[in-house]
């Protein structure tokens, strides 16, 4: 039985990893189809770490990151979080609709970029909800362009409160022909993964 | 050549002019600089959420929340000799990262921060001198103890000193 995301043993954390997989895998399989390149994902891994390391596992407290964020809540309850730095949000998007002469994202730009977290974070979610037969629904998504500390505070705080340990699952994506980098990061409530692991069987 | 003292997620630290303490991308989170002039002694604690009451005292960090954050480090300064009557605050942070609906907790908890903040350094009766808080942006808080300034910067927006 675990309370603390420090509490997991390592074979609970061999299926989260496998979540992360099958997860993400769905939302790498939506990236490419946008995209219409290969993505290479790599292999998940679950980080279980205190808050400033999760910032700097994450490029350090400063750097400027876009984010969007998607929450889901039902049978379980979390958030997924798809970062990628301003350069390849902008060249996603100049793929997707056109390059333009601005070095920054044009409100029509974030607002594409908006969407793809939305359609990746959706996916994610319904691989997990086919996986484990749990009812999970998505919100709307959500994004803002900071640091990535700040951006950071907010999984932080809804995740943090008790402990001194996040965990997250995360999955770098690599679109192969423009090498655009991105990742997604997953967190889940303590009582979701219990909910999780019982659905597939383990003991908790 | 005063060196940066770096304060982490629901931490503090305190020190003395002519040091310099930081504590970077306050998102909605609250940084709270307490500083005495006359002795430039000062402490910056980076508080993350709140309130505790709904937790249960063994399982929580103090310097997490505002309402046992603030009491312990105002203890350590008087330890390290601040009178209470000499302390003043200036605090930043509390920002909404995310545009979400109106109404929802994830929106809420930058304002409940600013909020808890403040009750809790009235209850200490330290007055706040200035303030950077709320919007929806992330900040880097320095405090210089040799003058008690607090500088913040953000990524869109010119260095701003309070």
């Amino acid at each position: 039985m675990f309370n603390n995301y420090d509490e997991l043993s390592d074979m609970q954390i061999d299926v989260l990893r496998e979540i992360g997989n099958i997860g993400a895998g769905n939302a790498a399989t939506a990236l490419a189809t946008i995209l219409d390149e290969k993505v290479d994902m790599s292999v998940p891994s679950v980080k279980i770490t205190g808050f400033d390391e999760a910032v700097q596992s994450l490029g350090g407290a400063e750097t400027m990151t876009v984010a969007v964020l998607v929450n889901f809540s039902g049978d379980g309850n979390g958030m997924i979080m798809f970062l990628l730095n301003v350069e390849d949000a902008k060249s996603i998007m100049d793929i997707l609709i056109g390059e333009d002469d601005s070095d920054e994202l044009s409100e029509m730009k974030i607002s594409g970029i908006k969407e793809i977290g939305n359609i990746l974070g959706s996916s994610y979610v319904n691989a997990i909800s086919a996986l484990t037969g749990l009812n999970i629904h998505v919100s709307v998504p959500y994004i803002a362009i900071d640091m990535v500390g700040a951006l950071m505070s907010v999984p932080i705080i809804e995740f943090g409160a008790i402990g001194d340990k996040l965990m997250f699952i995360e999955e770098n994506f690599n679109g192969e022909t423009n090498d655009l980098k991105s990742n997604m990061i997953m967190f889940a409530e303590i009582n979701t993964l219990k909910i999780i692991m019982q659905k597939l069987g383990l003991e908790i | 050549m005063s060196q940066l003292i770096v304060v982490g997620i629901s931490d503090y630290k305190f020190a003395k002019g002519p040091e310099v303490i930081v504590t970077y991308a306050l998102g909605s989170c609250v940084g709270v600089c307490l500083y005495d002039k006359v002795t430039k002694i000062g402490g910056l604690s980076h508080v993350m959420l709140p309130d505790s009451t709904s937790f249960s005292a063994k399982d929580i960090n103090r310097k997490k929340f505002a309402d046992t954050a603030l009491v312990d480090l105002v203890d350590e300064l008087k330890r390290a000799g601040v009178r209470n009557n000499r302390m003043v605050a200036k605090i930043a942070g509390g920002a909404q990262m995310f545009e979400v609906q109106p109404g929802s907790k994830l929106g809420a908890i930058g304002e409940r921060n600013i909020l808890c903040v403040k009750q809790a350094l009235s209850q200490l009766r330290i007055p706040i001198i200035a303030e950077d808080t709320g919007l929806n942006f992330g900040r880097t808080q320095y405090f210089d103890l040799a003058t008690g300034t607090m500088k913040i910067q953000s990524l869109n927006r010119r260095i701003e000193e309070f």
